[in-house]
């Protein structure tokens, strides 16, 4: 018997209950192999596509553009091209029988962040999946745990994969300490001792990826490989307007453009997620920690800290992801970590590639790491 | 931020994360040491709602249970923050402005313009309003309208617990007289918090929910009426645009304008009664500065010119609405 495979809402981070549908990319009779993006959706925060877990046919479209569904909604049908449409009906009608949306009161919504001492000061993180060997996500200047929205989980199919707050930022305290990227791995390093990780494979975005090749320099065997994305301290460069315009931007208006220069489709920079940038950069203590860690790192559009060696020099698999058209880090930097780094470049993308691009970042990580 | 508290808990926490961060920080007002003063029921409530419970005894001296005299303390209150320090004065129920009101509009209001900029009066003056308490005539008024004509004054009508904390700390650190005004009815309001401190700056308003049909400007409590009318019109395919002021002094003009050149049709919810309101003084704004963009006439959803009645029944039609919100964005809608 050949299975009725239902596409439905995603939940993409704790707080979507519903998301809107803003088109099929997919008509109805096309087949589709496993990992095609299928229908784009979106959430009070992001964008994104749902794509497919099954090869077969797009047998139905049953929601339709600017259609708003709960979350686990029915989007449509994928089937192999013999499933009688009698079936397939049956399936649809049985599921519409049945669905209740979950109205987001209950408390176990799957994992939620926790807070942890290091060294004096609390970092948040979100623990997801068992076993293996463990992943640490490091996101970037200004971003937080939730830069990893879309890659979190499915990275967490097979290993147990920490994203943390570094200092700073997010949920974590506000104090950096000096700023520069060997206080920020230390706290990684806390982190691990904290949570019990011997070794662990990182992967860092942008600053992320800086921190993580300063906690291979300081302790090398705590690192099993590196997986840097749009990664700083590569290279000289980064976009000094940028930096400058996210640590001065105060009010929606000021951040919005800044904010679109991460993505290459500024659309996806919504109201919500100015919004929840704005709450961030208001909460006392982050306007110093964001001008003492870019007056460290990052002064007059120079980067102050170039550790390409350390990544060249690891002995470990370092693998580098990049956005084609990013305008904060040149993509010329990808070439930047030694001749063994496997380099990955994604035509058209963005700073914040592995949020716009997840499913193929999320491929090629796990790909790399076999 | 998944941490929720309600609307009451967020500007006790505002006040005490202040109060712990800056020593001038003070509060006064009637019961707000928890009733009757006597030993054994100090600190037992924390005001007629419990908005300042678990302060008294955490900053010693510093939380001052006044005299049934809104005139004494109020007046009290103004001069301190003329001498260095920061007092938060409570004054309960808005409805009892009367009797201090030369104290607020006449004194504190004036002084930075009289004395040439070398004075500053940065005191806050807290107090519940609203109707929908069953609490009749002279404890349901909304009256941020009358604050809001006069020069010299800041006005804020927070609608939700994260705005209400950042609201609050930023009027406590200004120096510049701010009247913070606190819907009952929202007190149990849960929202998200962030436990640290934080501010929201005055005169930015929020888009509380994004559409291209209708604008609807709404203040304070109205701001919920107005998303669950809204929620309701999306299932009819009519997406408004829900901007939540957030202070009515300064008022963000830009953002209100920007909205009405997109939607070109404007409903304004107002919980005042409808001369001289915020309503009429949004819609004598939008008629000027966008009439070009403007597609409709202008819709106000406002109490009528008259009391908050005693009767429950006749209480519950004072108020505006979501059905009457959706009935007026619906004129507009339709309007050719």
């Amino acid at each position: 018997m050949s299975a009725i495979h239902k596409l439905t809402m995603p939940k993409w981070g704790l707080s979507m209950q519903e998301g809107k549908v803003n088109g099929w990319l997919k008509e109805i009779g096309e087949s589709i192999a496993v990992g095609e993006e299928i229908v784009e959706v979106e959430s009070e925060k992001i964008a994104g596509a749902v794509e497919a877990s099954v090869a077969g046919v797009l047998r139905r479209q049953i929601a339709s553009a600017e259609d708003v569904l709960p979350v686990g909604g029915l989007l449509g049908i994928v089937a192999d091209a013999e499933v009688p449409d009698a079936d397939i009906d049956a399936a649809i009608a049985d599921f519409l029988a049945n669905f209740t949306p979950d109205t987001g009161d209950e408390e176990d919504a799957g994992p939620k962040p926790e807070k942890i001492e290091v060294g004096g000061r609390k970092l948040r993180y979100l623990k997801r999946g068992e076993g293996g060997e463990p992943m640490i996500l490091i996101h970037g200047f200004g971003g937080d745990l939730n830069n990893w929205l879309f890659n979190h989980e499915a990275l967490a199919a097979d290993r147990t994969v920490y994203a943390l707050d570094l200092p700073g930022h997010g949920e974590s305290a506000k104090d950096v300490g000096d700023g520069s990227l060997a206080s920020l791995a230390a706290a990684v390093v806390g982190f691990m001792d904290a949570v019990g990780l011997d070794a662990a494979h990182l992967v860092g975005h942008s600053m992320g990826g800086a921190v993580s090749m300063a906690v291979a320099q300081a302790a090398p065997a705590r690192v099993r490989s590196l997986t840097l994305i749009a990664s700083a301290a590569l290279g000289d460069e980064i976009n000094g307007a940028y930096i400058d315009g996210f640590v001065g931007a105060n009010d929606r208006r000021a951040l919005k453009p800044v904010l679109s220069q991460l993505f290459s489709d500024a659309g996806l920079v919504t109201r919500q997620l100015i919004d929840d940038m704005l709450k961030y950069k208001r909460l006392e203590g982050v306007d110093a920690a964001l001008r003492t860690i870019s007056d460290t790192l990052f002064e007059h559009g120079r980067q102050a800290t170039r550790l390409a060696p350390v990544a060249a020099g690891l002995g470990k698999p370092v693998l580098v992801i990049w956005g084609e058209n990013d305008q904060i880090i040149p993509v010329a930097h990808a070439r930047a970590a030694g001749k063994d780094a496997l380099v990955e470049v994604l035509t058209g993308q963005g700073h914040m590639v592995q949020m716009e691009a997840a499913n193929e970042v999320n491929r090629l990580i796990a790909r790399f790491l076999g | 931020m998944a941490r929720k508290i309600t609307y009451q808990q967020a500007i006790n926490e505002a006040l005490d994360q202040e109060m712990a961060r800056d020593p001038r920080v003070i509060i006064m007002g009637e019961d707000n040491a928890g009733g009757a003063g006597a030993p054994g029921e100090e600190d037992a409530w924390g005001g007629v709602l419990g908005v300042t419970k678990g302060l008294f005894h955490k900053y010693p001296g510093r939380v001052l249970d006044t005299p049934i005299s809104e005139s004494g303390y109020v007046g009290a209150a103004v001069g301190a923050a003329c001498n260095g320090l920061r007092p938060v004065a409570e004054l309960m129920f808005v409805d009892f402005i009367g009797v201090c009101f030369d104290q607020i509009y006449n004194q504190a209001a004036k002084f930075r313009y009289m004395f040439g900029g070398k004075a500053e009066t940065p005191v806050v003056i807290r107090a519940m309003y609203g109707a929908g308490f069953r609490a009749a005539a002279q404890h349901s008024q909304c009256l941020y309208n009358m604050f809001t004509h006069i020069p010299g004054l800041k006005v804020v009508v927070p609608s939700n617990p994260y705005d209400a904390k950042g609201l609050l700390i930023q009027a406590i650190r200004d120096n510049d007289p701010v009247i913070f005004l606190e819907h009952k009815v929202l007190y149990t309001m849960e929202g998200e918090v962030p436990e640290e401190s934080y501010t929201v700056p005055f005169g930015e308003a929020n888009v509380a929910r994004e559409g291209d049909d209708v604008t609807i400007v709404a203040f304070g409590r109205m701001v919920n009426q107005a998303l669950t009318a809204a929620a309701a019109l999306q299932k009819q395919g009519i997406h408004c645009e829900v901007i939540d002021p957030r202070t009515t002094s300064p008022l963000d003009e830009d953002t209100i304008l920007e909205s009405v050149e997109k939607t070109g049709r404007l409903v304004i919810v107002d919980e005042s009664t409808p001369r001289c309101s915020m309503a009429s003084d949004i819609a004598g704004i939008v008629a000027q500065k966008a009439f070009g963009a403007l597609k409709a006439p202008i819709e106000q959803v406002t109490a009528p010119h008259v009391p908050v009645p005693f009767s429950d029944a006749l209480e519950d039609l004072y108020v505006p609405s979501p059905a009457r919100i959706e009935a007026a964005v619906t004129r507009v809608k339709e309007y050719r």
